[in-house]
């Protein structure tokens, strides 16, 4: 493996120095002079017509400056798409006539202090007439079942079955074969900062401006499309810092109500979500599925085929939710070498809030539904579960590999990471230390996942799920930039989120030019001069960003070597790069001679050179560029991230509570170009996923509300229940890569899940239970045991 | 919506005053009116911890108490927690060498309770530092670092994470 200068090194991350001055500037941060203020009239009911809206009452309270409904504002705004082909299902910011679950928005009132704001939403009457509706997905999907959109003709907005490989002909052949069902709860990522967009629009400029804590792919284009803009009209500001999003920071509807009522009443108008606004109607809610698996499988425990059914509940609205169903498809057989798979994935409407992109952008559901069905194999054969994926696991040797459903994984050593796991969590001793605890009287497991995170977001999925979209390129990139007086500063074209990229980009262009990564500064464009970008996410920054940094550094570097080529009176190529100068021989000329000679002597330049010193690199993804074939069968993601997940857990037999051991991570993204960030995405992703397994729901009653709308009852992971992890690494380079490198982002969320789980059923399996439902709370855990102990 | 009044505290060292409605919560008062952005808003219902504070050298969530229930106390932001400008304090300086954040969000209130644990119990154990860090929730990190960091700062971790 090449040997780094700075890459794959301990450094202290950039953003963190403004972070803990409390020196970051987040989007509530930036108040305008003259800001106005939103809040919301939000829908008490599942499904009802809005009869009437009286505003008098709160727009008599001085200081309100407006209410406005749909009725009002819809017709000056095109519609928000959703990533599928289903035009009839509109979506606007604030409802108009009818209400299609509790908690959207009917009304925004505009005033000068966010508490009149409120004070005045209260007094708006709204008068409606409920409509039957549908909470449950099956019951949606039922012949005569309440339509959340009438025009659109069905709960369905998406449904395709994919056939790849001869399943029948191998389950046919299989020894046996078993099914089951799972269900992953709606939960989500719920950032501890709620959205915040604002925008402030001069009819001198004609130009809007917006801050807002986005994280988006085309999130400038869609906007400017919804307000009837041109593109040119509407200026992002990247450069503010996003609160954590994971995801799901998609605030679409909320700029674009800021942005139209900062144009209708030519004043700065910012909409910050309480946590409520946040959980309800912030249409950020994560995943919703059933699962039905069926595995054929020999005696040895070798599995053949796969039946996976998926009914995905995305809720009254869609954007780019259903295509959570479509990512999977490139790592539908996880790392395991299913020969053939029939994917059946059903995207349904309910009532309830919208779904939206989660870390894994679907695919720790799918994980999780893989690696329950493989536990139950092993149950089914008596078979040591470790030694049933042993069996199964693609060999070292066998990359790059081929699935069935089109996509080639780049590279891995799946059973390196997971032996390297197990050593590090001591097979024997958790074994011994399981059974002291079942001595104690305990219920005690063990569970173990094995599980790829796809990296390098793609948008295949995209014409993979709608044929009208012939999106085929995802590219990112960066512009480099060397002053008059030697400093280098990065450009790059998105907001951060958390994931340190100025951290990333000025160690890789540290890395390429041999200069000090600390002296390099990294800012964030607007969206008017930035280069394409889409967004930090599908875990691709390390590849994509990183790749397009190093690209536009090389190319920095070329210029220097070639203007020292030609002081030297040498041939272009033969003076090479050390320590951030141009040497050749015994002749060294020194970076700051170079630069000089770019910006000031053209007179030295070689003949057709540009003078100055910047560069830009625009990178499309690697394996990019496929139209997905007719039986759906598509290159996905580029690159292939594995992690394996050891844990040890028990139960309390009297009240459920589970309590995790012993949690050890086998992690291999390749080269790592920055160590504490990845093993940070980690712990974390493991975290989230330790609250998507036992803890965390977006419950709803039967009749529709929202029975989590609070951090009191969406229950989030702290120190105390999260546990101490391990983390061993390992480094499959990704021969796609710049350095090798594949994506973290999603690690620790992608198997984490599915481990937990894994270890809490066998904890249940000697009284003959199991839980296939998430989260397992310990009152579900409880009533397992007591349905096993009356059995 | 009733007439502002004068609140007067002493915030990181300095007497400031500010005219706010009776209803403003002490981390309006802060962001709003003296322009201390740090101190972050997360649930508004005291169970994040994005807001600490320290108020009379105690940790207290400033999103749940108003601002006049305040008057006259001291009030250390994360903005006060350095020594002097240009330096950081240990825990500061910890949470850098340990990657003990990402986005940042939570870590003004995640500083505000390590300092806290600090000045009561200067060589915690990772229970304690865990129970301590227990009333803020942090999405990021998985609190593995933010562990690391106070093992460090107190004298009970060698530098150099990675």
């Amino acid at each position: 493996m090449a040997e780094f200068r700075f890459i794959g090194r301990h450094r202290r991350a950039v953003e963190h120095r403004r972070f803990v001055r409390g020196q970051g500037r987040y989007a509530a941060d930036i108040v305008p002079a003259g800001l106005l203020h939103v809040a919301i009239v939000a829908s008490p009911h599942p499904h009802a017509r809005i009869v009437s809206v009286d505003a008098s009452a709160a727009l008599a309270l001085p200081g309100v400056q407006a209410v406005v409904t749909g009725e009002e504002m819809n017709p000056a705004l095109e519609p928000m798409l959703p990533g599928v082909d289903a035009p009839a299902v509109m979506r606007f910011p604030l409802a108009q006539g009818v209400v299609r679950y509790a908690g959207e928005w009917v009304a925004a009132v505009v005033a000068e202090t966010r508490a009149l704001a409120e004070d005045a939403a209260e007094l708006v009457q709204v008068e409606y007439e409920a409509l039957p509706f549908v909470v449950d997905p099956g019951e949606a999907l039922r012949e005569g079942a309440p339509l959340v959109h009438p025009a659109h003709g069905s709960n369905v907005i998406w449904h395709r079955r994919f056939d790849w490989g001869p399943v029948e002909a191998d389950f046919a052949a299989a020894a046996h074969r078993l099914s089951c069902r799972v269900q992953w709860a709606r939960s989500s990522t719920v950032p501890i900062e709620t959205f915040v967009a604002t925008a402030q629009w001069s009819d001198a400029t004609g130009l809007l401006d917006v801050w807002a804590s986005i994280q988006m792919p085309k999130f400038p284009d869609q906007l400017a499309r919804a307000l009837r803009l041109p593109g040119n009209a509407v200026r992002v500001h990247y450069d503010v810092d996003v609160g954590g999003s994971y995801g799901v920071k998609r605030g679409l509807k909320h700029s674009v109500l800021v942005g139209w009522l900062a144009r209708h009443l030519h004043r700065p108008v910012r909409f910050l979500e309480d946590r409520l606004e946040n959980m309800r109607g912030g249409d950020m809610q994560g995943p919703d599925r059933v699962f039905d698996v069926e595995l054929a499988f020999e005696a040895d425990g070798l599995v053949r085929a796969m039946r996976m059914k998926a009914v995905d509940d995305v809720g009254a609205y869609a954007g780019r939710s259903p295509l959570q169903l479509g990512k999977p498809v490139g790592a539908i057989v996880g790392p395991y070498t299913i020969n053939a798979v029939t994917y059946d994935a059903w995207s349904v409407m309910t009532n309830k809030t919208p779904q939206e992109a989660v870390r894994g952008f679907g695919q720790a559901p799918t994980n999780y539904a893989i690696e329950t069905a493989m536990d139950r194999v092993a149950r089914f054969l008596g078979m040591d579960p470790v030694a049933l994926r042993r069996r199964n696991l693609i060999a070292a040797d066998a990359f790059p590999y081929l699935i069935p459903s089109g996509t080639s994984y780049d590279s891995g050593d799946y059973a390196a990471v997971l032996d390297k796991a197990l050593a590090a969590a001591g097979q024997d001793a958790l074994l011994a230390e399981r059974d002291r605890l079942r001595a104690q009287g305990l219920l005690a497991g063990i569970g173990v996942s094995t599980c790829l995170e796809p990296s390098g977001g793609n948008s295949s999925f995209e014409p993979l799920f709608n044929p009208k979209n012939t999106t085929t390129t995802w590219m990112d990139s960066c512009l480099v930039r060397v002053d008059l007086n030697g400093a280098v500063t990065a450009v790059m074209g998105t907001t951060s989120s958390g994931q340190a990229h100025e951290t990333l980009v000025s160690t890789v262009v540290g890395e390429v030019l041999q200069r000090e990564p600390d002296s390099i500064r990294v800012i964030h464009a607007d969206s008017l001069n930035a280069l394409p970008s889409n967004s930090p996410v599908g875990s691709r920054m390390a590849i994509m960003l990183g790749g397009a940094a190093a690209g536009a550094a090389k190319r920095i570097r070329a210029k220097l070597l070639a203007i020292a080529a030609h002081q030297l009176q040498a041939p272009p190529d033969a003076p090479r790069w050390e320590d951030g100068d141009a040497v050749l021989g015994e002749a060294r000329i020194p970076w700051a001679r170079l630069v000089e000679i770019a910006h000031r002597e053209f007179h030295n330049l070689p003949d057709g050179m540009e003078p100055g010193l910047q560069e830009k690199f625009v990178w499309e993804v690697p394996t990019g560029g496929m139209i997905p074939t007719e039986d759906g069968r598509v290159q996905m993601y580029p690159c292939h991230s594995f992690e394996s997940h050891v844990v040890l857990a028990s139960l309390d037999p009297e009240t459920g509570k589970p309590e995790i051991h012993r949690y050890v991570v086998g992690h291999d993204c390749g080269v790592m170009i920055s160590p504490d960030v990845v093993h940070g995405m980690t712990y974390g992703g493991v975290a989230h996923g330790l609250g998507a397994a036992l803890m965390e729901r977006f419950a709803y009653s039967d009749d529709g509300q929202l029975m989590a709308g609070s951090f009191m009852d969406y229950l989030l992971p702290s120190a105390q229940e999260v546990p101490s992890v391990a983390i061993v690494d390992h480094c499959t380079p990704s021969p796609l890569t710049e350095f090798g490198q594949k994506g973290s982002g999603e690690a620790g969320y992608l198997g984490g899940p599915a481990a937990i789980a894994s270890a809490i059923n066998d904890a249940l399996a000697p009284l003959g239970a199991e839980i296939n439902a998430l989260p397992m709370t310990p009152a579900a855990i409880w009533r397992a045991i007591e349905e096993g102990r009356n059995r | 919506m009733t007439a502002p009044i004068p609140v007067t505290l002493t915030v990181n060292g300095t007497r400031r005053t500010a005219m706010v409605e009776p209803r403003t919560t002490l981390l309006d008062l802060l962001r709003d009116h003296l322009a201390l952005t740090g101190t972050h808003a997360g649930c508004e219902h005291g169970i994040c911890g994005a807001c600490s504070v320290l108020l009379e050298g105690e940790p207290v969530r400033s999103c749940c108490l108003f601002a006049p229930q305040a008057e006259g106390m001291s009030v250390t932001t994360v903005e006060g927690l350095a020594p002097a400008r240009g330096e950081l304090s240990a825990l500061q300086d910890a949470f850098l060498e340990c990657h003990a954040l990402q986005c940042g969000y939570c870590t003004p209130g995640m500083l505000v309770a390590c300092t806290d644990l600090l000045a009561r119990i200067p060589r915690p154990t990772e229970a304690q530092v865990r129970e301590a860090i227990g009333g803020n929730i942090c999405r990021c990190t998985g609190y593995q670092q933010i562990v690391d960091a106070v093992m460090l700062a107190s004298g009970q971790k060698a530098a150099a994470h990675g």
